[in-house]
């Protein structure tokens, strides 16, 4: 069984199909990668996969289960137990620290813990960094707390949109690198991108065009090794 | 580390690390009780202050005899059944027609102190009397006998009783000197007032009173129940209101409360509608955060919580700067207006602080709850 599997998507705006009978699964612990224009239904797709919204037709099954009908709240319940976001913009909560705000998603997960959440900044290489508030963090900084906060509890799925999107290229290599190393860790990534570079070290990229599933690229060089070299 | 510690942490860090935001959130709140509570403290203070301004128009209770015989002592009976602190002032009176210039006047005797307090709108031109043989006369009686202050004047007073055997019944005199000329636009200005002592002497009787002017401090339904004790346990005097002083002030006192209080109502109208507008102006800039809490996972109920908590945090610290405010608002008014200070009422507090948090609260109610419609997908993309 598939960790994550769509069956026939469709997400119809009036005339406009955002997502035209669209079928893909992953597997525990794989790494994808999903590209494609703007307007393409990138986003669309994100917004389905993080149960964010739901598709006008078709189903989508996570760990087995048919989440496409459930309500908003569930789909909240879903979203906090077994997936991780990563975003472009970071959204860190501007007046709480970088620990308060891995912590953050602790506390609506289960219970905040400090020593657990600092492991998790750690882990990112921002341990020194904890009682910064997001605007003493670079760029770069922001997004690894952004990674942190998304580990922290032992999702099922990590959903990255755009991750390096606001990076510069030192920082977008960090963040790659973290990938990996979650990647070897046995987390699922999935991971949406404009960025060639970023998209072609995951295991698998899905281009989308028009809301549909142009192509789809097995990435014969995947080692699993870092391929960014920063240091 | 514990939920419900987390909550507090998070709160306190939105309040303390968005200070310039949630200053101007505060001090529309802290205004708000500001006001409340001093215009409370005044609704609540009115009757006092204004109590003292009426007993400006003079005595609101007389004792009058109840049988024959009515003395002094009498008076202090009926007064100790009077809180202290209430009187203002008590001044009995004794009348006997006397003669000057061998013309029948009026004299009244009485104790100086206590006619200036139950009298205040007396006006004296000269001095009031002090000394024993001082008089104060009448503008009538100054004007009939062409005397001014500083002038003596013989006071003559035949004794009543009978002269036995043919004698001659020998007349009292006392050479007075004229101290004030009483000015009252009343019947007062018929009269010549001098002390009880003086009059006792002239006389050759001492002890009977004819009335006593009490001026009392106090609500009308208080001076009904002192009037009522009085005449219970005190026989020998009869007391009762001056209903033209004392309903006056009663329906004074109403409409002035009753705009105290329409005022107060305005006024905690308008802080809710202001308070209300900063708490929706609050929420709509923080909507990507409730979308970004709505993606990790908040649910609704937790978002309403936690915005809750800080409005009531918000609340709590605007009251307890609304109460210290408020009470110093409350004081400069009483100084400015009526000029005494005003009393310190511990209970309004915490009824402050919890107006101001039940306020804060309610108001940030509405826009918290639209806020939860947020689309968890806005935090995605560069929106």
């Amino acid at each position: 069984m598939s960790l994550l599997e769509l069956r026939n998507i469709y997400k119809i705006y009036g005339e406009l199909h955002a997502l035209d009978n669209v079928s893909l699964k992953v597997e525990k612990g794989e790494w994808v990668s999903i590209m494609g224009p703007s307007g393409s239904g990138k986003s669309t797709m994100m917004n389905i996969i993080g149960c964010m919204d739901k598709p006008t037709k078709g189903e989508v099954l996570l760990d087995g289960v048919d989440i496409s009908k459930e309500s908003a709240k569930n789909l909240t319940n879903v979203r906090r137990d077994k997936i991780g976001l990563i975003f472009q913009q970071f959204h860190l909560v501007n007046y709480l620290t970088a620990l308060e705000n891995v912590m953050l998603a602790q506390y609506y997960h289960s219970m905040p813990d400090e020593k657990e959440a600092l492991e998790a900044l750690d882990r990112v290489g921002l341990a020194d960094r904890a009682k910064h508030l997001p605007s003493q963090l670079s760029g770069g900084e922001q997004q690894r707390v952004c990674v942190a906060r998304a580990l922290i509890n032992y999702p099922e799925i990590i959903l990255a949109d755009e991750p390096t999107g606001n990076l510069d290229e030192a920082n977008e290599a960090i963040v790659v690198d973290l990938f990996h190393k979650l990647h070897n860790e046995g987390t699922t990534l999935i991971v949406v991108t404009h960025d060639p570079e970023v998209a072609e070290v995951a295991q698998r990229t899905l281009v989308l065009r028009s809301g549909k599933l142009a192509k789809e690229v097995i990435n014969e060089n995947f080692t699993g090794q870092i391929k960014f070299d920063h240091e | 580390m514990k939920k419900r510690k987390m909550f507090l942490r998070m709160i306190t860090a939105s309040l303390m690390r968005r200070r310039s935001r949630m200053l101007v959130a505060l001090l529309s709140i802290a205004i708000g009780a500001t006001v409340l509570s001093g215009l409370v403290t005044i609704y609540y203070d009115v009757p006092r202050q204004m109590g003292a301004q009426f007993r400006n128009y003079g005595a609101n209770m007389i004792f009058t005899a109840a049988d024959e015989d009515f003395t002094y002592d009498d008076v202090e009976k009926g007064i100790s059944q009077i809180d202290s602190g209430d009187i203002v002032g008590v001044a009995p009176y004794r009348y006997e027609t006397v003669r000057i210039r061998e013309t029948p006047v009026v004299a009244a005797g009485t104790n100086m102190e206590g006619a200036k307090a139950t009298s205040p709108f007396w006006s004296v031109d000269g001095q009031w009397c002090s000394a024993p043989e001082e008089m104060l006369i009448g503008a009538s009686i100054a004007e009939k006998y062409r005397l001014s202050v500083g002038d003596t004047v013989e006071v003559t007073y035949t004794p009543e009783e009978e002269a036995e055997d043919g004698e001659v019944t020998v007349d009292n005199f006392i050479l007075f000197t004229v101290t004030g000329i009483l000015d009252t636009g009343g019947s007062e200005e018929d009269y010549i007032y001098m002390s009880l002592d003086d009059l006792e002497t002239l006389t050759g009787t001492g002890g009977n009173i004819d009335v006593a002017e009490l001026s009392i401090s106090a609500s009308a339904d208080a001076l009904t129940s002192y009037m009522n004790k009085i005449n219970q346990n005190v026989g020998a005097v009869n007391a009762r209101l001056v209903k033209r002083v004392t309903a006056s002030e009663t329906t004074v006192l109403s409409k002035l409360q009753a705009l105290v209080l329409l005022v107060t109502v305005v006024v905690l109208a308008l802080t809710m509608i202001c308070v209300a507008t900063t708490m929706t102006a609050v929420v709509a800039e923080r909507r990507k955060e409730i979308g970004l809490r709505k993606a990790i996972g908040a649910s609704d109920k937790s978002i309403i919580t936690e915005f809750m908590g800080e409005s009531m945090l918000l609340g709590l610290l605007g009251g307890i700067i609304g109460s210290v405010l408020g009470f110093i608002f409350a004081q400069q008014v009483s100084i400015n207006v009526f000029s005494s200070s005003i009393s310190f009422r511990p209970l309004l507090v915490p009824v402050t602080i919890l107006v101001s948090i039940a306020v804060t609260g309610l108001s940030s109610l509405m826009p918290v709850r639209s806020a939860t419609d947020v689309d968890p997908a806005l935090v995605l993309k560069g929106e």
